[in-house]
């Protein structure tokens, strides 16, 4: 992190903007059409998106505040919970499916926000962990509700019902996709808005440096609270969609060794980039699902994919290209 | 009653020594070098899953002594080869490191030792009880916790008395200084590292003789480590012995009521201590003992 003294942040080029954003929407459209030819299917799309959007989620505390959470599988696999909770037992309703879920993910951040939020650095991320191991431990040992280490099972996603039109995102996998789709283009420009507002520019500024923004009179504790508590609150959205999309929510949603896996996406697409969490959960997820099917060690590999990135691409993947185009 | 209290806390105390162990290994290079180090459960399973080896040749005693020393040197390479690039950066990147580390390792060990759980064999008067009436204590379980005991006391010796342990200490303080007083600060982050791996092998020794050996043995202890870290303070080695052993007998004693409370009363615990006492028991920002 560097003590940078920017007073004006200067207007980028339109194009640079634009450029990214309609490639990956591009991109993220035309999927289902072009996937099936190099071998993937849309399942494998849909689960790029929903844990783009929760490495995204993430990236607003890591790469944008500054603050390193280890613990966000935690409000994912909330949010997976709360959804599957919701639809086996309260009401047969997507739509109240995903509100639920994203609404207990979030309760859960800023309840712990609050304790989490006095320490810095290692201890920070020592603290997140540690609080989402807790959430962990209730999905593994509450055996009567969540279905313990075996995973909430039975409940299935339910069709959408807008008037008298049915979309049935039930059985058809594609419209499912569009569905995703279109519930994390809403999440993305929320965050978009939310980056460039008075208060995102804030957090920008506490990540650089926390002194100055105190001294600059921006109440720094209670602003890194309130990002935590918008992180987890994307990231249980995500989270309630990964369980629409299994129609299955598994104590490893909860594991600190998800929430490595999401920050490994942040830091591999490149964490001062607004899509760079998305790029990275492409390439890991694919990775990780080619990885799977080949060996029943994957996990050896994937830490070496860690350690790979740490020691040689550490700025990320669009962080290499924008360095390339700045010299 | 008694006897089943008197028994969960001796559960409790032993149990606790492991998170001893392990947390203060952990507590020394976070306070050193600021990273946290993930893989030290598997420095542990590998300190085990070594002395498993080893006692095929060198006999039980010689793997005690052995194995950890070959933890630490294995530590020292891990270390000079891939720990000491990140730490002068961004606190994520040795986390990832260690995290990535941590698979790694419990992959090879997998590799090497096969998926299934394995036992380490113990000589035959330690696996006795001690009488008819304290059948529930076994000769092992105290050699564990005078081994222990024995450890830390040679841990603060160290740190108190030695040359780089004082290092180590004025280093957790102001390492910048240490530099500019001619000290090599990459050497003793090395060596700091290698202290701490040997405390892991060490406790995994001792574990494998109680639990046996697989290759995921070490992620059920490091957790709780944190928590003891958390709890006793970050900065402060005794906070850490301290919160290792508070937490040890209060999730034993929670056993005896509420079976299924076991694992959150720890958390339970860490919350209410952040909540009261942000900086742990023990701790004073960058302190330490």
């Amino acid at each position: 992190m560097t003590d940078a003294t920017v007073a004006v942040v200067p207007r980028r080029p339109i194009e640079a903007v634009w450029l990214p954003f309609a490639l990956v929407w591009l991109a993220l459209v035309t999927a289902p059409l072009w996937l099936p030819l190099i071998g993937g299917y849309t399942a494998l799309a849909a689960r790029v998106v929903v844990l783009g959007l929760a490495a995204m989620g993430l990236n607003l505390l890591l790469g944008f505040t500054g603050m390193l959470s280890f613990g966000h599988a935690a409000y994912f696999g909330l949010g997976a919970y709360g959804a599957g909770l919701t639809l086996k037992f309260l009401a047969p309703s997507t739509p109240l499916a995903i509100l639920l879920g994203t609404l207990l993910g979030a309760a859960a951040g800023a309840l712990f926000g609050l304790l989490i939020v006095r320490r810095r650095g290692v201890y920070f991320a020592m603290v997140t962990i540690a609080f989402g191991q807790i959430c962990y431990y209730i999905a593994y040992s509450w055996n009567s509700v969540t279905g313990g280490f075996d995973g909430l099972r039975g409940f299935d996603r339910q069709p959408l019902q807008l008037g008298s039109w049915l979309i049935d995102i039930e059985n058809n996998d594609t419209l499912f996709y569009y569905f995703v789709i279109a519930l994390f283009g809403v999440a993305v420009g929320l965050m978009g808005l939310l980056l460039r507002s008075p208060f995102g520019h804030s957090l920008l500024a506490i990540r650089e440096n926390q002194r100055r923004a105190r001294f600059l009179g921006i109440p720094v504790e209670r602003h890194i609270w309130i990002s935590f508590s918008i992180s987890c609150f994307f990231t249980a959205f995500a989270g309630s969609l990964y369980a629409l999309l299994n129609n299955f929510a598994d104590p490893m949603a909860l594991h600190y060794s998800l929430s490595g896996e999401l920050v490994i996406m942040v830091v591999m697409g490149g964490m001062r980039a607004f899509w760079g969490p998305l790029i990275g959960a492409a390439v890991f997820v694919v990775v990780q699902d080619y990885i799977s099917s080949m060996t029943v060690d994957w996990m050896a590999f994937v830490g070496l994919i860690f350690v790979l990135v740490v020691m040689f691409f550490p700025r990320g993947l669009l962080g290499m290209l924008a360095r390339r185009k700045t010299p | 009653m008694m006897q089943l209290i008197l028994f969960n806390v001796t559960n409790g105390l032993i149990i606790g020594a492991f998170y001893v162990l392990m947390a203060l290994g952990l507590s020394l290079i976070l306070n050193l070098s600021n990273v946290i180090n993930f893989a030290h459960g598997n420095f542990l399973a590998l300190g085990g899953y070594l002395a498993f080896t080893l006692a095929g040749t060198l006999g039980y005693w010689g793997a005690l002594i052995v194995s950890p020393l070959l933890t630490a040197l294995i530590g020292l390479i891990v270390e000079r080869l891939m720990i000491r690039r990140v730490y002068n950066r961004d606190p994520v990147y040795s986390l990832l490191l260690t995290f990535g580390l941590a698979f790694i390792m419990q992959g090879a060990a997998r590799y090497v030792w096969g998926p299934n759980g394995l036992p380490l064999g113990l000589p035959f008067e330690l696996s006795q009880p001690l009488s008819a009436s304290l059948f529930f204590i076994t000769w092992y379980r105290l050699f564990m916790v005078a081994i222990v005991i024995v450890a830390v006391a040679g841990l603060f010796a160290l740190l108190r008395y030695t040359a780089i342990g004082v290092r180590i200490r004025a280093g957790t303080l102001d390492l910048e200084t240490v530099a500019a007083l001619g000290i090599n600060v990459h050497w003793l982050r090395t060596c700091n590292f290698a202290f701490g791996c040997l405390l892991a092998g060490l406790s995994g020794v001792l574990a494998a003789g109680q639990i046996g050996l697989n290759p995921n043995m070490g992620d059920d202890l490091l957790m709780p480590s944190f928590i003891a870290i958390i709890v006793g303070g970050v900065g402060s080695l005794t906070g850490t012995l301290l919160g290792g052993l508070l937490i040890g007998v209060a999730a034993a004693l929670t056993t005896v009521f509420f079976p299924s409370g076991s694992e959150a009363v720890i958390y339970v615990i860490m919350a209410i201590v952040l909540l009261l006492r942000p900086h742990g028991l023990m701790g004073e920002e960058g302190m330490l003992t």
